[in-house]
């Protein structure tokens, strides 16, 4: 789940992070007043689940409470990357003399959560590892005794010169990951950590990613996902345990398990059709999920056939064969239907499925195919 | 022959008598695997279909039968502890189905199993089966039947897939393996094809990989410096647009690194055959048997 970044902010100053106050308004009158109670020189600051803000025009240096306003207005018109900006941040302009990044993921090959340092800040960082690898220390921490403070220090050395900065960056180091655990991330990120003119560590942008998983145990930051700042469908398919992802093609697929959901979308396109969608309805799966996962998928009128293909282990064909059965007689489709299914109680499906007029197959390339035909042709149910 | 289990496996299954545990214990028991012993906790003394006994804690379950192999079906808030307290007890073999385990969890979970000397299978994935003799886990045991090809796949219902073709085509395994599509998992590729290559019976290799990581980069290299047997691979979402997570954790294309084009690659520069559907493994491994 990604957050924003004041919510980060929030987060991380809880832990002591050295950052400069701000707030946040969604309306420029509101951007105004805030820039006043400030004083001084203002950034207004998008707040949207995208990257590339700054490219986008969404990041803007500000004078005077009026010219706040200004920007504010034409921030709040943005769209960056088809999402519309809501919020905006409003936070005083820092003095910079230099800049850092500072970052913590999750590393699938080191099997640990790993500090990515380097006092080449400010830009992305991305660049910085491809072009000048050497200007990136890499901290793996062992999750059994988290950040030691030896470590901690190590980083703070490798940014700054200066033995107070580098105490300073340490302590922040600390901080961060403090957050990182607490808070469930699978990302938490300074860009930039600034040095001021008079010598001072501020973290002046923070984002964290939350692992989905977390969620259940931490109550107070799921309540911070912002779903007007997200697609609509994906909301609605997540609200219903479904993992969808909107495409551009014809063919409607409701899978179980994401492997075997990117093996039919390539299928599909292997027999000469395009996908119109990816969606997993998961494991355990029960009759309801089948039936939102249709409601979701007919509401995208360029879906010209669907395409059932549910391979039975923890899933029960029988769940998805009653699920199909209740969605179709709440609302009769409009489009063909091609069903394969096989695995755990396929018998009981098929029974199912043919005392309610349906005709399924448990091959998968057959299945496909039929589809495909279906949905380029607009040729009758099966 | 076969990898990781056999006749002999003696299982113990954590989170006996929840939904997910109770339904597929009923299955591998169907299926002839030797289940030992359940755990949940306050429910010690009870019995599992009036025949296996269970155990508050895998500490006592170990005590009473010494099993080497357990499984697990706990909840994932919790499923990271099953796995720490199965290698504390000493079990040597841990398969974790549970979907949904914190990635953090896991940090703590692989170096603690590694120290006690420990196997961890998963979490997030549907076990093994060794046909005719052993599942552990919930793949269909009716798809499989007994024969000279290895499977690995990162994915569930893909491997069903592809395990289920090879079948109907004649074509039985030795031992079919899911290694789980979270981003920390205790088993990779490499340590499934090393047991394949040093299994008598296993001929060819079969593995299912997903966009995403470099783990099936470094297989292909592990294929070609160190397998003599012939290895099929297969990618999904080779139509997957770039940037946009899949559902699994494992499966997000990050940068340049982790793309279908570029392991398909890595797979063809190795030597293996290169599956384009899954329908077509069945032919490749059809070539390479004879």
């Amino acid at each position: 789940m990604n957050i924003h970044e004041y919510q980060a902010k929030e987060i991380f100053r809880a832990e002591g992070i050295p950052i400069p106050p701000g707030e946040i308004a969604t309306t420029p009158a509101e951007a105004e007043a805030i820039a006043k109670k400030l004083g001084g020189t203002v950034v207004v600051k998008a707040q949207v689940h995208a990257g590339g803000r700054g490219k986008a025009g969404g990041v803007k240096l500000a004078k005077t409470p009026a010219e706040a306003r200004e920007v504010a207005e034409k921030i709040l018109r943005l769209h960056i990357k088809d999402l519309p900006v809501q919020k905006v941040l409003v936070t005083p302009a820092a003095d910079i003399a230099s800049e850092a990044y500072v970052g913590i993921i999750v590393d699938r090959a080191r099997k640990k959560a790993v500090f990515m340092v380097s006092a080449a800040g400010g830009i992305d960082i991305e660049e910085v590892a491809a072009k000048t690898p050497e200007k990136i220390m890499y901290l793996p921490v062992d999750g059994r005794y988290g950040l030691m403070d030896f470590q901690a220090q190590q980083m703070g050395f490798f940014l700054y010169k200066d033995a107070k900065q580098a105490r300073a960056a340490a302590k922040i180091m600390g901080q961060l990951y403090k957050a990182f655990m607490k808070s469930g991330a699978s990302l938490a990120e300074i860009n930039p950590l600034v040095v001021t003119p008079d010598g001072d560590v501020l973290a002046l942008d923070a984002k964290m990613v939350i692992d989905d998983n977390e969620l259940d145990r931490h109550p107070e930051i799921a309540k911070l996902r912002d779903e007007s700042a997200e697609e609509k469908s994906e909301v609605l398919a997540r609200n219903a345990n479904l993992t969808f992802i909107k495409l551009d093609g014809n063919v409607g697929c409701v899978v179980n398990g994401a492997g075997l959901a990117m093996a039919t979308m390539d299928l599909v396109k292997y027999y000469g059709g395009e996908p119109a969608n990816f969606l997993d309805i998961g494991g355990s799966s029960n009759p309801e999920k089948v039936v939102n996962a249709l409601k979701i998928i007919t509401a995208d009128p360029s879906v010209k056939a669907i395409l059932f293909n549910i391979f039975g282990g923890i899933t029960r064909t029988d769940d998805v064969a009653n699920g199909i059965v209740t969605a179709t007689k709440q609302n009769p489709l409009k489009v063909p239907i091609v069903i394969r299914l096989t695995g755990t109680n396929e018998e009981i499906a098929m029974k199912i499925l043919q005392e309610n007029g349906f005709s399924a197959s448990s091959d998968m390339d057959e299945a496909v195919k039929k589809a495909v035909e279906l949905a380029t042709k607009g040729g009758k149910a099966a | 022959m076969s990898i990781f289990i056999d006749k002999n496996t003696t299982v113990i299954v954590q989170g006996i008598t929840g939904r997910d545990g109770s339904f597929h214990t009923r299955q591998m028991m169907e299926y002839g695997t030797k289940i030992v012993a359940g755990v949940t906790p306050g429910k010690g003394g009870q019995k599992f279909e009036g025949t296996v006994p269970i155990f508050n804690t895998v500490a006592e379950a170990m005590a009473a039968t010494n099993a080497n192999t357990s499984v697990i079906y706990v909840p994932p808030m919790y499923a990271a502890d099953a796995m720490l307290e199965a290698a504390d007890a000493g079990v040597k073999f841990i398969v974790a189905i549970t979907e949904g385990v914190p990635v953090l969890d896991m940090t703590r979970v692989y170096p603690f199993v590694k120290e006690k000397g420990a196997r961890l299978l998963g979490p997030n994935c549907p076990g093994l089966i060794t046909p005719g003799q052993s599942k552990v886990g919930i793949i269909p045991g009716r798809i499989c039947t007994p024969g000279p090809v290895g499977v690995v796949s990162r994915s569930g219902t893909l491997t069903y897939e592809i395990v289920y073709q090879l079948t109907r085509a004649g074509v039985g395994q030795t031992t079919c393996v899911g290694i789980g599509g979270d981003p920390i998992n205790g088993t990779n590729f490499i340590d499934c094809l090393e047991a394949f290559e040093r299994d008598p019976n296993t001929k060819a290799v079969c593995m299912m990989g997903e966009i995403g990581g470099t783990d099936e980069q470094e297989a292909a290299a592990f294929v070609k410096q160190h397998m003599k047997k012939p290895v099929v691979g297969f990618i999904a979402g080779q139509t997957a647009p770039p940037g946009r997570r899949m559902g699994h954790a494992g499966a997000i294309i990050s940068g340049s690194s982790g793309t279908a084009a570029e392991k398909l690659e890595a797979f063809a520069a190795a030597g293996m055959g290169v599956a384009k559907r899954p329908l077509d493994f069945v032919e490749l491994i059809k070539a390479r048997l004879k």
